[in-house]
């Protein structure tokens, strides 16, 4: 497993490996919303939440067809289903080394672009909390999409009308968690709910992409 | 491995139907046939990677290292890494007796992209050296190897046969293994439904 998560690391942080893609998009959102949105009245400020999990969001979206398209193109894929490791297991690694390489630089530089979007002071916590609780659901969700459209010619289309939807209660209750923390209120509950859909993704979809990609391979 | 009137298919299309053999250890089984009767869907389905549509496949688990017409190889890797990785996969450390078995020691520190045809091929099949098993599938393992590299895998082949080992492959070119039988398969061709043939299973994608 180890073996895995070290090449898939490595491959993303080669020449053409899509590593900052993701970071480069996140970045000129948050660089250009404020250019668009103007500087009057606090509006950014009340935006900001729902406007950098939206890019976070969007962000994970641009590398999701690369988890597996990849490794099917030059039958990695094939040889991995007939290794003796379980296809859950290559699922769930696969959406770790996606987390490490685009959710976890996203919360890393989130809190700059927290600054450029005027977002209350009280937020950042909750903002890198928050992203940092979500984000693993958004690459394992990802991941359950990709999987089901493993074979598809240009098939990301397809999975981000797939994906997008069951994106939608993390980036609710993720937003809510800033929205609330910038504002001084209580934020427990949405932050429950989306640990728990972290954790119940995570715990699910493996077996459910590794189903979906078996039959794919047929 | 022993195969009891085994029936695959393609895309829901029977093309293989009552095929029986039996490979035993230190043989070597090669596959004959037109383009198209079947001999790659019969390997995957032989693999695991697909399900027979009648029939039985009695192995020992964990027995096969399946080598297809894509070598699974990362570009952006060097030829050493690449082995590494599958080496790291199946818990073997041969990684360098694979690479001097198929003639790769100058090439391991290169980028697999900058390999040629042939020397990808090797590679690929290097592969199968640490994967530690012992059935080894071969589709087409001589695809752009010149006539030297043709008769060193020959000579990697009947090693293995020699050490134990068993090889099922479907290749035209004659790789110099005396001792292999050949199995042509247009015998077995699946009938048409209408001349009494088995109907193919229009949801086999979701069965």
């Amino acid at each position: 497993m180890g073996a895995l998560l070290s090449r898939d690391l490595r491959l993303a942080m080669r020449a053409g490996g899509g590593f900052g893609l993701g970071l480069a998009f996140f970045l000129l959102l948050a660089v250009l919303v404020p250019l668009g949105v103007g500087p009057e009245g606090g509006v950014l400020g009340k935006i900001a939440p729902g406007i950098l999990w939206v890019g976070a969001l969007l962000s994970c979206l641009l590398s999701l067809d690369r988890i597996f398209a990849l490794d099917f193109e030059d039958g990695s894929l094939d040889l991995l289903a007939t290794s003796p490791m379980p296809l859950e297991a290559v699922v769930a690694v696969k959406a770790l080394a996606h987390w490490l390489v685009t959710g976890l630089p996203l919360t890393a530089v989130a809190p700059v672009l927290g600054v450029l979007l005027n977002l209350p002071v009280e937020g950042y916590g909750w903002l890198v909390l928050s992203l940092l609780l979500g984000t693993p659901a958004l690459s394992v969700i990802g991941a359950f999409g990709a999987a089901l459209v493993v074979g598809v010619k240009r098939g990301g289309l397809l999975l981000s009308l797939l994906v997008l939807p069951l994106y939608v209660p993390t980036l609710i209750f993720g937003a809510e968690v800033v929205k609330r923390g910038a504002a001084g209120l209580e934020v427990v509950v949405p932050l429950l709910l989306l640990a728990g859909i972290t954790l119940g993704a995570a715990a699910l979809l493996p077996f459910a992409a590794a189903a979906a990609i078996r039959v794919n391979l047929r | 491995m022993i195969v009891e009137d085994l029936a695959v298919a393609r895309g829901g299309v029977p093309v293989l139907e009552g095929l029986s053999f039996r490979l035993v250890a230190g043989a070597a089984l090669i596959l004959r046939g037109p383009n198209g009767v079947g001999k790659t869907t019969l390997l995957r389905t032989l693999a695991g990677l697909q399900p027979a549509l009648a029939g039985r496949v009695s192995v020992p688990a964990e027995s096969i290292a399946y080598a297809a017409h894509a070598d699974g190889l990362k570009a952006v890797l060097t030829v050493e890494e690449n082995l590494r990785f599958w080496a790291a996969i199946h818990g073997t450390g041969a990684v360098e007796t694979a690479l001097e078995a198929m003639d790769l020691r100058g090439l391991r520190g290169r980028m697999a992209a900058n390999l040629s045809a042939g020397q990808k091929r090797r590679l690929g099949l290097a592969r199968l050296l640490v994967t530690g098993r012992a059935i080894w599938l071969l589709d087409e393992p001589t695809v752009s190897l010149d006539a030297g590299s043709v008769a060193l895998f020959g000579s990697v082949v009947r090693a293995h046969l020699a050490a134990g080992g068993a090889a099922l492959m479907a290749t035209h070119i004659d790789l110099g293994l005396a001792e292999a039988g050949v199995l042509d398969l247009s015998p077995y061709r699946a009938k048409a439904p209408a001349a009494g043939g088995r109907i193919g299973q229009f949801d086999e994608a979701f069965g």
